[in-house]
């Protein structure tokens, strides 16, 4: 089965960083095919920036995402752009914090997670990233926990690791506590 | 330093700039002459760190004129070289492609493809430099431009362009583009004796005997090294075999650039890749290469799930042209698709090859390639 997640926000928020570390998961610690593709504006900081993963038991061809199944969003600009585009029953992961603004979006399951503010009270504001990698683990069946874990333990800069998964396992707490509710 | 001197065999998970630089460590490539710009400014980044791993030369030159310039005298003191860029610098690349193709110097051009003209979109993807890949540089010639469509062929075709460099001493261009370059997927990097690696042929004579551009049964001079103790000339004015400019000669003009055109055309079927999926019964054939043949692919399968006679026809190498493939696939198919990101600059080889059979163009221009979807249509169009 072939599952598209898209990942936008701006740049400098580490969308891009998101997509590689769930593609790699997938790829090397879940053994599944995988592929990242990403999408910048020459700003690199600021300008608007999306991540898309694609993750399949089969090889891949079209390596880009149409209509994601999971659409992680931390900006207002990505909001308005990609929020009504997602599959039928697919998922909404949204900081409500960057997104002061909603729509009412049909037939998609909506999660608020405010990872820039749990990622502030983590002491670096940086790791909000990692924060909604672990609410999309918790929200979504899509990849499995330690695979997550593995893929961003290569992937962090030397020294970060301990902060990473410390946010990692906030977002996956704040996640399990929204799918439970 | 000397721990991690060693290629990377086995299983990563990287993207497409990263596995060109490490095709190049791996092809033998131990000189790096460039000048920054999006989408390949990773294979420099990737190449600073890892050139010195290996004893061997990074440098980033005040512009790409230069980068050419250093990667042709590079290759004349011995080393494998190579430069990457995109369309702007592979613009400035081109009097010195020339000097390249004159002085039949082995070196590797990477040009990761934006969308253009001038500095268009750095940061999006183009199929638009495959003419000037062919005839950007003035004056007669024939080149080698190969078209990966995948990380693993960034890592794979980098190292066959370094082979091929050597065999037929002629810039070789790798024409990726922007998604391949920048997508992440999984490579596999084989042991170090698993990977074929070629290198020029040297002198058999002593250096009195020593003609440098006398070409062999293959058309090919054996290349000395400069500082090896052959002493000898070399200029992109017309030259005879000894290297000396010989500007006011029909003969040697006419014998010289027909040489350098034969050394390809003569060595075509063995310098040609394609690859193809079910075309042997098809009524209609996708042409595509690059990022876009992932799309073509895939809608090829969708048509053959609804009992369409759909196939699939890539050029790996896009110069020289694989004529003989699209002639022999166009003469029994009913109609030809050929999807390209630029305004329609392969389709014409596609036409003269297929002559009557009917060639449909697909353009795409911005930031996504065609979706199969699209070129499901234009398959069904096509029957």
């Amino acid at each position: 089965m072939r599952v598209e997640i898209r990942f936008a926000g701006f740049g400098g928020q580490g969308i891009i960083k998101s997509g590689i570390i769930t593609a790699a998961a997938a790829c090397l610690y879940a053994q599944k095919n995988a592929v990242q593709t990403q999408s910048y504006g020459p700003e690199s900081r600021g300008g608007a920036c999306k991540s898309e993963v694609v993750i399949s038991e089969e090889e891949i061809d079209f390596p880009k995402v149409d209509v994601p199944d999971v659409l992680v969003v931390m900006s207002q600009h990505a909001y308005n752009e990609y929020a009504d585009n997602v599959k039928e029953n697919g998922t909404v992961i949204l900081d409500p914090d960057m997104i002061p603004v909603e729509m009412a979006l049909k037939n998609v399951k909506v999660f608020k997670v405010p990872a820039t503010k749990i990622a502030e009270e983590l002491g670096r504001k940086i790791v909000a990233n990692i924060v909604m990698l672990g609410a999309f683990v918790a929200l979504t069946n899509v990849l499995d926990k330690d695979a997550l874990k593995e893929a961003i333990l290569a992937n962090v800069p030397k020294g970060t690791e301990e902060l990473n998964i410390k946010a990692f396992e906030k977002g996956y707490e704040y996640g399990k506590s929204l799918s439970s509710a | 330093m000397s721990a991690k001197r060693s290629l990377l065999t086995g299983a990563h998970f990287l993207n497409g700039d990263f596995a060109c630089a490490e095709g190049a460590i791996a092809a033998g490539c131990r000189f790096f002459a460039g000048y920054p710009i999006t989408p390949a400014t990773e294979i420099a980044e990737h190449l600073s760190e890892r050139m010195p791993e290996f004893g061997g030369i990074y440098i980033q030159m005040e512009d790409e004129i230069a980068s050419m310039a250093a990667i042709i005298g590079a290759s004349y003191a011995g080393l494998k070289s190579m430069t990457a860029t995109s369309g702007p610098g592979f613009s400035l690349m081109q009097e010195n492609i020339g000097l390249a193709v004159m002085t039949e110097t082995p070196c590797v051009v990477v040009d990761i493809m934006r969308g253009g003209p001038s500095t268009g979109q750095p940061t999006l993807p183009g199929q638009q430099d495959v003419m000037q890949a062919k005839w950007g540089s003035h004056g007669d010639y024939e080149i080698i431009a190969l078209a990966p469509c995948s990380v693993q062929e960034m890592f794979s075709l980098t190292v066959e362009a370094f082979n091929l460099s050597e065999i037929y001493r002629v810039p070789v261009l790798l024409l990726g583009d922007e998604i391949v370059a920048h997508m992440y997927e999984k490579v596999v990097i084989p042991p170090p004796d698993k990977l074929r690696i070629v290198n020029r042929k040297k002198p058999h004579v002593p250096s009195k005997d020593y003609q440098p551009f006398m070409p062999e049964e293959d058309f090919v001079p054996p290349m000395a090294t400069f500082g090896e103790g052959y002493r000898f000339h070399a200029t992109g004015l017309t030259h005879d075999e000894h290297g000396y400019p010989k500007t006011q000669s029909s003969e040697v003009q006419t014998r010289l650039v027909r040489r350098l055109c034969d050394k390809i055309r003569k060595n075509v079927d063995k310098i040609v890749k394609v690859e193809e999926i079910l075309t042997e019964d098809a009524d209609v054939i996708v042409v595509s290469y690059g990022i876009v043949a992932r799309s073509a692919l895939s809608a090829v399968r969708k048509a053959r799930a609804v009992g369409i006679k759909a196939g699939f026809l890539r050029p790996i190498t896009l110069w020289p042209f694989p004529e003989k493939h699209v002639a022999k696939a166009a003469a029994q198919a009913k109609a030809i698709v050929v999807p390209e990101m630029n305004c329609g600059q392969l389709v014409r080889e596609v036409e003269r090859a297929a002559k009557n059979t009917p060639v449909a163009f697909l353009s795409k221009l911005g930031e996504d390639p065609h979706t199969p979807a699209e070129i499901f249509e234009a398959i069904r169009r096509g029957i």
